[in-house]
């Protein structure tokens, strides 16, 4: 008798599925057609990383150069070129380095020096080798001033490796032209 | 001019004429049935389907045909050429033979042989027999496994398969597709042999998913457990006939149904190929929709089913049905 019960349960649990199945063959598919259509839900998309620039000053990365960023990588995909205001471009990358109390790896090679002064860095370029990224996000956390977040680039392709070593400073300029642009518009 | 008649009124250019036909009709079929099958599985996952070749992707199938063609053919290291390249042609080429005897409408009609049934029964067994030489030629123990899989699964559901047509051929008294089509069309809808014997239809159908090896009856060629199962080492048209077949035997199994339990060609309001059409087409979406709802079951599930559920059950039916055409004679 129990078996008999079993198997009119199964049979049931037959028609059960037939009915999820019949009902989502009704329902609008959910999928895009991807190059004439791209989805809108990106929000939550967590591509490589981005600078965020300064509210008054598009043009302008919110970044101090302190390389906190470039220190805790451990990729090592990051590379920052700044200079301290009057002086050369070329200045050495001692001078420059800015080390909180925080005790980040490496750090202990280069000489620490800490800044006292509040004088702001001027940043020069600042380049993602995203081949070599794991997007684990480390930058984004520890940078003090929040001057980098996740891009929403979901779409990135490229035929070469060089393709995928981006310059941030000049995407910030892009960025800050295409929004002029579409305010012009 | 009466001589050109008289010869074409022979019955070997009727036999050849219906082949000729029959084979386009498959070809077609095949192109048709996997639009279909894509476009029900994407719909049923909530996506377009095929969609870039030709409008609404309706080309894909020609594409993908034109690319099985133009593939090369491939045979692996030690393989028996002969029953290598024998499996893939003894599967595709009683598929023709199997649609002869079915009466796709009053006049539309192949070959109308007083044993009909026995005819189908016997020329669709000899698609085991290809999985089997696939399987076995093609020097690769997946193949191999999917063949003897293949095999134990056909002759079990053979039987259940066989049990339930008995049935209805106790209850119209013939074997020929004809007279049984004949015997549904007395009462309108009601006299269809699926209202007096619904246990047979779907003992008939579940035994011809098994034999079709369509889901949940996939075993032979389950991809996840064998990767392709017989046809693993086909290539190009190899495997292009081995698919073709598939659903060739869909459409085997699907118009013996409607003729054995739906009344066939008849159908209310009018009669004709249309109806015959359209049961077949409606069977298999439904065998269709089970692909794309149930997993596969497992190897020893697959034959407890039979045997501990269908042969019992169909047995008993037919006994049932026997008692009750003598009572009733």
């Amino acid at each position: 008798m129990a078996t008999i019960q079993k198997t009119l349960k199964g049979l049931w649990s037959l028609i059960v599925g037939l009915k999820v199945t019949g009902k989502e063959f009704c329902r609008p598919w959910i999928t895009v057609h991807y190059p004439r259509q791209e989805v809108t839900n990106l929000d939550s998309y967590r591509g490589h990383i981005d600078l965020v620039p300064v509210s008054a000053n598009p043009l302008k990365p919110l970044c101090i150069v302190c390389r906190r960023c470039e220190e805790i990588c451990p990729s090592g995909c990051i590379h920052i070129e700044g200079h301290m205001p009057g002086e050369e471009k070329e200045a050495p990358v001692r001078q420059l380095l800015l080390i909180s109390n925080v005790l980040l790896p490496h750090s202990a090679a280069r000489e620490p020096v800490c800044a006292t002064d509040k004088t702001l860095r001027v940043l020069d370029g600042f380049t993602l080798n995203y081949n070599l990224c794991s997007l684990c996000g480390l930058c984004v956390q520890n940078c003090p001033v929040s001057s980098l977040t996740f891009s929403q680039d979901v779409y990135l392709a490229g035929a070469s490796r060089k393709d995928f070593e981006l310059d941030l400073l000049q995407r910030l300029k892009g960025r800050a032209g295409s929004a002029k642009l579409k305010h012009a518009a | 001019m009466t001589q050109i008649l008289q010869l074409l009124m022979h019955p070997l250019v009727h036999l050849l004429v219906a082949l000729i036909a029959l084979l386009t009709f498959i070809a077609l079929n095949g192109l048709i049935l996997v639009y279909v099958e894509r476009k029900v599985a994407g719909f049923i996952q909530r996506r377009p389907g095929p969609f870039e070749v030709g409008p609404h992707g309706l080309l894909q199938p020609l594409a993908d045909a034109l690319k099985l063609v133009g593939k090369q053919l491939v045979m692996p290291r030690e393989a028996d050429r002969i029953l290598f390249w024998a499996a893939p042609l003894l599967s595709f080429t009683p598929v023709a033979i199997c649609l002869l005897p079915i009466p796709f409408g009053p006049h539309l009609l192949g070959l109308n042989v007083n044993l009909g049934v026995l005819l189908v029964l016997a020329f669709s067994g000899l698609n085991v027999l290809a999985l089997c030489l696939a399987g076995w030629g093609s020097n690769n123990k997946y193949a191999l496994l999917g063949a003897a899989r293949a095999v134990a699964q056909s002759v079990a559901y053979e039987i259940p398969l066989l049990l339930s047509v008995l049935c209805v051929a106790f209850t119209c008294g013939s074997l020929n597709f004809v007279d049984i089509t004949a015997s549904q069309t007395t009462h309108g809808l009601l006299s269809w042999n699926v209202f007096s014997q619904p246990l047979a239809f779907l003992i008939f159908f579940v035994s011809a998913l098994a034999e079709t090896n369509r889901a949940p009856f996939d075993l032979p060629e389950a991809e996840s457990e064998l990767t392709a199962g017989f046809h693993t080492e086909y290539s190009g048209m190899g495997f292009g006939l081995f698919f073709l077949a598939e659903y060739s035997y869909m459409i085997v199994v699907c118009a013996v149904a409607s003729v054995l339990f739906l009344g066939g060609w008849s159908g209310p309001f009018f009669s004709g190929h249309w109806w015959m059409l359209g049961k077949i087409y409606a069977l298999i979406l439904i065998m269709m929709w089970f692909r794309w709802t149930y997993p596969r079951v497992r190897f020893d599930q697959l034959l407890n089913i039979c045997w501990k559920w269908l042969i019992p059950l169909s047995l008993i039916n037919l006994l049932g049905t026997a008692l009750i055409i003598n009572l009733v004679r």
